[in-house]
């Protein structure tokens, strides 16, 4: 591909994404009378609802992203240490929620959790336990690559034979040395929670993606505005990320050059 | 040992026996967290869609599922994701190629990767969002082409049916091609190229005999992948149109929040049933072609 042709491809792309983008920045600057001003975004402070409903998504995702790690890095770690037979069937299990669109996933948790406690059923409680599973497949990705990268059962041999527990083993061992596989299972983790619309919506939930639907329908600016500021905080959260893993790889990778 | 007791076989027994439930008793938080939080919900959907009401075995549903109104929303929803399963394929590899040729720690590359993982996950309602903004009926390219003296809309576009839905998903289909085509064309090494060469290739007969070839298991499977992507979707599709456009998950989702008459509670589970069909054979299709691709990419 020659470079001028290079260039132009990269542009037109560019343009094709940029410009919904831009035109969102437009239209929420829009005014009465074909006018523009920052009023839309001055009174997003005052919209009711958006904190509520951003604190609600919030915890969520934290919740989300704990759990997800307690459940997975254990398990996969465990299956990469003792029973490499078994990987397949994690996996298997771990890509499931592929198979199952989001809606019909809804469907059956209505019937199942019917009559569970309210404190389950009709909290955000449940959301956290479906949003697991609906980030396992990327979890579980994300972790096997990162294990498979590091020379596991040295590691813990060695720190199994100077006295440490299998708890020291996996907090002060395994998860540092996988820790930008744990940060990127994380940070996608959080994104999967912050735009999340399907579930939350079908189970009455009052989230953040929610209430942007919902205040599209009378504020269309509003939402519009919202939108925007949540998209560009995830990009410049997985922008950093994936600056400050680049950055430990290189420092790595000249390491391993010089000795 | 010869001589050795029933006692000892028994306990001898017992010990293998709890050996090993201890040696996979590492598996059981997760069989039991993915049994309760996925297989149940799953299997509650795959039996609703063979009762009625009152719990009785039916095969109605499931006929009903594939009839009229709701046979023709599985047919456009096929409709939409192939379609855009194409375009983005072909646009995203496009995209891929041409951001691999760039320098390899460059800042480009970080921002198309980081805008990929975003655009491709993080979709859905901001982006619904976006478009009216910019295609909607007072969106900004529709002013503008307006004041060219173009009005899309009185020439038939629309933004909130088939044509508007497919501009939409093609946006995040093809960061979506990006994130998963990119690592297989990380995996062309140099040397075949200049192998090729060598031996006096023409760059088409390079592409012709050599990348293509190795190439077009990934970006067949990566395709499979992006349909099966489209067609989950709903999302986007709600917050575009409010459900106009009679789209599979669209048409379960009403079925469930009760706008319609409550003894079609199990069709919604049958429409489901149908779709994870659906999903399954497109993924054991893409699962095959993986194994495929990985013979040749490591």
């Amino acid at each position: 591909m020659s470079k001028a042709f290079r260039w132009l491809i990269l542009s037109l792309f560019g343009l094709y994404f940029l410009v919904p983008l831009a035109a969102s920045v437009e239209f929420s600057l829009r005014d009465v009378n074909d006018t523009h001003s920052f009023n839309t975004w001055g009174k997003l402070l005052d919209e009711p609802g958006l904190f509520e409903t951003l604190g609600t998504s919030l915890w969520v995702a934290f919740g989300t992203v704990a759990l997800t790690l307690i459940l997975m890095v254990p398990t996969v770690s465990w299956v990469h240490l003792k029973h490499p037979k078994l990987r397949r069937l994690v996996e298997g299990v771990s890509l499931l929620p592929l198979v199952i669109p989001p809606i019909v996933l809804v469907n059956g948790v209505l019937v199942v959790f019917r009559d569970a406690p309210e404190v389950i059923s009709g909290t955000p409680v449940i959301l956290v336990f479906e949003y697991v599973v609906l980030a396992l497949p990327f979890t579980y990705r994300t972790l096997d690559a990162g294990l498979q990268a590091i020379a596991l059962p040295t590691l813990v041999e060695a720190a199994r034979s100077l006295g440490a527990s299998w708890t020291t083993v996996l907090l002060r061992v395994i998860i540092p040395n996988i820790r930008s596989a744990v940060f990127g299972a994380a940070f996608l983790n959080l994104a999967l929670v912050l735009g999340e619309y399907t579930l939350a919506s079908i189970l009455l939930m009052n989230t953040f993606p929610v209430w942007t639907v919902s205040t599209g329908q009378s504020e269309a600016g509003v939402s519009v505005a919202v939108s925007l500021l949540a998209l560009f905080v995830a990009f410049l959260l997985l922008f950093v990320l994936s600056v400050v893993t680049g950055r430990r790889k290189a420092t790595l990778g000249a390491t391993q050059g010089k000795s | 040992m010869t001589a050795e007791t029933p006692t000892a076989v028994r306990v001898g027994m017992a010990r293998r026996a709890t050996a090993w439930v201890t040696a996979h008793l590492g598996l059981v938080p997760f069989l039991v967290y993915t049994g309760v939080f996925l297989g149940a919900p799953v299997v509650m959907v795959v039996l609703g869609a063979f009762q009625d009401n009152d719990g009785v075995f039916t095969t109605d549903n499931i006929t009903a599922a594939f009839k009229d109104q709701f046979g023709r929303s599985f047919a456009t929803s096929i409709e939409l994701s192939a379609l855009t399963a194409v375009l983005g394929a072909v646009l995203g590899a496009v995209l891929a190629q041409a951001v691999l040729a760039s320098k390899e720690d460059g800042i480009l590359r970080k921002v198309v990767s980081s805008a990929s993982g975003v655009l491709a996950n993080f979709g859905g309602v901001p982006l619904a969002f976006a478009f009216i903004a910019t295609l909607g009926s007072i969106g900004i390219v529709t002013k503008a082409l307006k004041g060219l003296g173009f009005d899309i809309y009185a020439s038939g576009f629309n933004l909130f049916n088939f044509t508007g839905i497919a501009i939409v998903y093609v946006y995040f289909q093809i960061p979506l091609m990006v994130i998963v085509f990119t690592p297989a064309l990380e995996g062309m090494r140099e040397q075949w190229r200049e192998a090729a060469a060598n031996l006096g290739a023409t760059k088409w007969q390079y592409w012709r005999h050599i990348a293509g070839p190795i190439l077009l298991p990934p970006f067949l499977a990566s395709m499979l992948l992006l349909f099966a992507n489209a067609f989950s979707a709903y999302a986007t599709a709600y917050a575009l149109t409010s459900g106009v456009v009679p789209l599979v998950p669209i048409q379960i989702g009403s079925l469930v929040s009760g706008n319609v008459v409550a003894d079609q509670q199990n069709l919604g589970k049958a429409l489901g049933l149908g779709m994870i069909v659906v999903v399954a054979l497109v993924m054991a299709f893409y699962n095959w072609m993986q194994r495929r691709a990985s013979r040749w990419l490591g």
